[in-house]
């Protein structure tokens, strides 16, 4: 018992550590559970793009980034663990890849003064900065998903989806909910029919809700999926030969290992994206060169340029920026959490930055403001090709519909706001 | 030698009866007290809190309340994520629909919301028994998630379905929300663990306690010797709902802060309770404390140990602490099916008779 107690509490300050000069990015990762599959290529893109500025440029501005690794299982309870356990370590910003733990961190991060990145996941919400001053959720968030979803079948459609139906096959937490209020209101702009299809947790079962899409034979189905639920979904979709170029999943709904299961079912699958695909950029050889090579990949290192890959790349080169834009605003290499909130929020990505960093047109070039703290809600269709398993952008980055997204996101951050007491910032 | 009886005379009925008759585990029982209550609070950190102490009071008072009805009323239960839920969701509607009044008095309230919903799906187990009651309950676990999932009256008509625990005090200090100090959250839970296992105790050791084990033993016999199975069982729902919903709601609103129902209070929760009274001992208050510590802290130091000192991948840390975890539940199990407050009992047998056994 005395050694328990003793191994526990060396654990315990491990875990508070010491303050070293470096930059902590905590990485709440999933490499276990029905989630694994998305959370592996995210967190290897993240971990590797900062093992690549620290060996290629000795890190940023001079100071090593240092990502901590913690296991979350897409586990809340664990979530929380993590957070404890990496928050005294001098961390910068949170990117929990979860929209169920980015609730709780919400009023955690907001109390503790560090930021929280919830890049096209989390609450929707807080692209309003006057009521979430810690949350960011650029470039593009789940509403604008819903919205570029719409906006691509209208474009099909030319112009007009009166007495249309679309299905939303969701999963059926807070993730799989939140674009539901967008997509009724797009329904009554647009006069198409929505119908709602939940999938529950974790989603490996879903011949009742394809029977119900079969029976009631909508002409477009949209999906909210995560983890296994996708490959299902897509596989169901195959095997009551629903045409897959009318099936459009959101952005978490669009990765490899979502249609590979399949097979050649799978082609002509859509789904909507924020950030460019595929290894065609020039950043991809001095991964190779300077992390890959030297054995420094993250996990098992095969998932370069696939989609969530890139996502968890961006993710982190999306911070990385912020924090030399808050080294520049503050003149400190080594900055803290309050100057990393100063720094996202100041953060301009162009086209040149993109292009010099070896990302040409990787995302969409924006700026954050104290106001909008997500970014520019822009995205592309990407189509995947089961013949050369790759996907392949059929649109450019289009704008989504924010004449009906910016009252819902003001509706409902006000709702937060008076329900929590909060002053609004920003005036 | 200082573990036993004799010489520790009793000269009052309230002496012989105390829950703690050997002076030994009085005393044991007093410094446990006194270290819970005087000595972590000053010492406690947020991590401690959040991630150790928490889970572990609040998963305890879960597991007195599911082994009351599976461990001395022998009614098996599937339901508990659902029961928690209960608790969540009734002390959320009345944290936001009265938020003058002390969050103290919701748990109350959300415990007794959840006593009457439990006794509700009690009924069927008047006809039915064993497995089938399990599959019962195991209906009332799916039918409650649902149910949450389902009616947005309970979440508030929240865009997510979401449920949020906003700030509330306990004589003005608060003990929801992110800006709790850990040892106000601490003792909070510690206190309703606290009133939670005498309650327990002492029902059990009384006479309710006894209709229930009789239940438990053989409901036919119990019957012929007067005892009510109905009155038992019910009773048995009720309590274990109460204790199970005060679980849940401290779960809700002072643990997580946010909670999802389908997985928070999925049907995992509701074997990972079981586990913990399997595992813990069935019919043992004492039990219900080293189930619950053994399946909270032991993944929590496993974690530290793997991937804080060995420095392992998160990945191979996480796979290797379900093997280790399901490795030491076989082996307590197999070395003592009646879990680790059997182990206790016979470590307090033997302790009677040393230094000098038989």
């Amino acid at each position: 018992m005395k050694m328990k107690l003793a191994t526990m509490a060396l654990g315990a300050l491990m875990a508070a550590g010491p303050v070293m000069a470096d930059l902590v990015f905590p990485d709440l990762s999933y490499r276990t559970g029905p989630y694994a599959a998305g959370g592996i290529p995210f967190s290897d893109g993240y971990n590797d793009y900062f093992t690549l500025l620290n060996e290629r440029d000795g890190g940023i501005g001079g100071v090593k980034a240092r990502v901590i690794e913690c296991e979350t299982g897409y586990n809340t309870e664990k979530g929380v663990e993590c957070y404890e356990a990496t928050k005294g370590e001098g961390a910068l910003v949170y990117q929990p890849l979860s929209t169920g733990i980015t609730y709780q961190l919400i009023p955690k991060v907001t109390a503790d003064g560090i930021a929280l990145h919830t890049m096209g996941y989390g609450r929707t919400s807080a692209a309003n900065g006057k009521v979430f001053s810690n949350v960011f959720n650029y470039p593009a968030n789940y509403w604008n998903g819903a919205s570029l979803v719409v906006n691509h079948l209208l474009e099909i459609n030319g112009g007009d989806l009166g007495g249309k139906k679309i299905a939303l096959v969701y999963h059926n937490s807070a993730y799989g909910k939140e674009p539901i209020r967008t997509l009724e209101e797009l329904s009554k702009k647009h006069g198409f029919d929505l119908s709602l299809i939940p999938v529950d947790h974790p989603g490996q079962e879903q011949k009742s809700q394809w029977l119900q899409i079969r029976r009631e034979r909508p002409d477009y189905v949209t999906m909210w999926g995560w983890g296994v639920m996708n490959q299902v979904a897509i596989q169901e979709a195959a095997n009551i030969r629903f045409p897959m170029e009318n099936f459009i999943g959101v952005w978490w709904s669009g990765s490899e290992n979502d249609v590979l299961p399949a097979g050649t079912a799978a082609n002509g699958y859509k789904a909507v994206t924020f950030h460019n695909v595929g290894s065609d950029f020039p950043v991809f050889d001095d991964v190779q060169a300077h992390v890959v090579d030297k054995g420094l990949a993250a996990g098992a290192g095969d998932q370069i340029g696939t989609a969530l890959y890139n996502r968890g790349f961006y993710a982190a080169m999306l911070a990385a920026e912020a924090v030399r834009t808050a080294q520049e605003i503050h003149g400190v290499a080594d900055i803290n959490a309050a100057m990393m909130l100063d720094g996202m929020e100041a953060l301009e990505i162009t086209e040149d930055r993109m292009a010099e960093l070896g990302m040409p047109n990787f995302g969409p070039s924006f700026k954050v403001s104290c106001e909008n703290h997500g970014g520019p809600g822009t995205g592309a269709m990407a189509q995947w090709d089961a013949s050369a398993k790759t996907w392949s952008l059929i649109s450019d980055f289009n704008a989504s519909d924010m004449e009906v997204i910016q009252p819902l996101i003001d509706a409902d951050s006000n709702a937060y706001a008076a329900e929590n007491n909060i002053a609004t910032r920003c005036n | 030698m200082f573990y036993r009886e004799a010489g520790d005379f009793k000269t009052t009925y309230a002496a012989d009866s105390q829950t703690f008759p050997i002076k030994f585990d009085r005393f044991r029982y007093y410094a446990v007290s006194f270290v819970a209550f005087l000595i972590i609070p000053f010492v406690i950190n947020d991590y401690w809190v959040n991630a150790i102490f928490l889970p572990f009071l609040i998963y305890s008072i879960a597991a007195i309340g599911l082994n009351i009805l599976v461990g001395y009323c022998g009614q098996v239960s599937l339901g508990t994520g659902g029961f928690m839920a209960v608790g969540a969701y009734g002390c959320y509607k009345l944290m936001t629909a009265f938020p003058e009044v002390s969050i103290f008095f919701h748990v109350l309230l959300a415990g007794g919301i959840t006593s009457i919903v439990c006794v509700l799906f009690g009924l069927p187990s008047l006809r039915i028994k064993g497995f089938y009651l399990a599959v019962a309950t195991l209906a009332a676990q799916f039918f409650l998630v649902w149910l949450f999932n389902r009616v947005p009256w309970f979440y508030n008509y929240s865009a997510s379905g979401q449920i949020n625990a906003p700030e509330r005090t306990v004589f003005g200090i608060e003990v929801t929300g992110p800006n709790t100090e850990a040892w106000a959250t601490y003792l909070f839970c510690l206190v309703f663990l606290t009133i939670c296992a005498l309650i327990a105790r002492n029902l059990t050791r009384g006479t309710q306690g006894r209709t229930w084990m009789a239940i438990r033993d053989m409901d036919i016999a119990a019957e012929i010797i007067g005892v009510n199975p109905l009155k038992a069982k019910i009773s048995a729902f009720a309590v274990s709902g109460f204790f199970v919903g005060v679980s849940g709601a401290l779960f809700f609103s002072v643990y997580l802060g946010a909670v999802e129902v389908g997985e928070v209070f999925g049907i995992n929760k509701s074997f990972l309770v079981l586990f913990m009274i399997i595992i813990g001992g069935l019919g043992s208050i004492f039990g219900s404390f080293a189930g619950a510590a053994f399946l909270v802290l032991l993944p929590v130091l496993l974690k530290n140990v793997l991937v804080g000192m060995l420095g392992w991948p998160t990945d191979l840390a996480a796979h290797l602490e379900f093997l280790i975890i399901g490795g030491l539940i076989i082996t307590f199990l197999i070395a003592e099916p009646h879990g680790l407050a059997q182990l206790w009992r016979v470590a307090k047998e033997k302790l009677r008779l040393w230094p000098f056994p038989h």
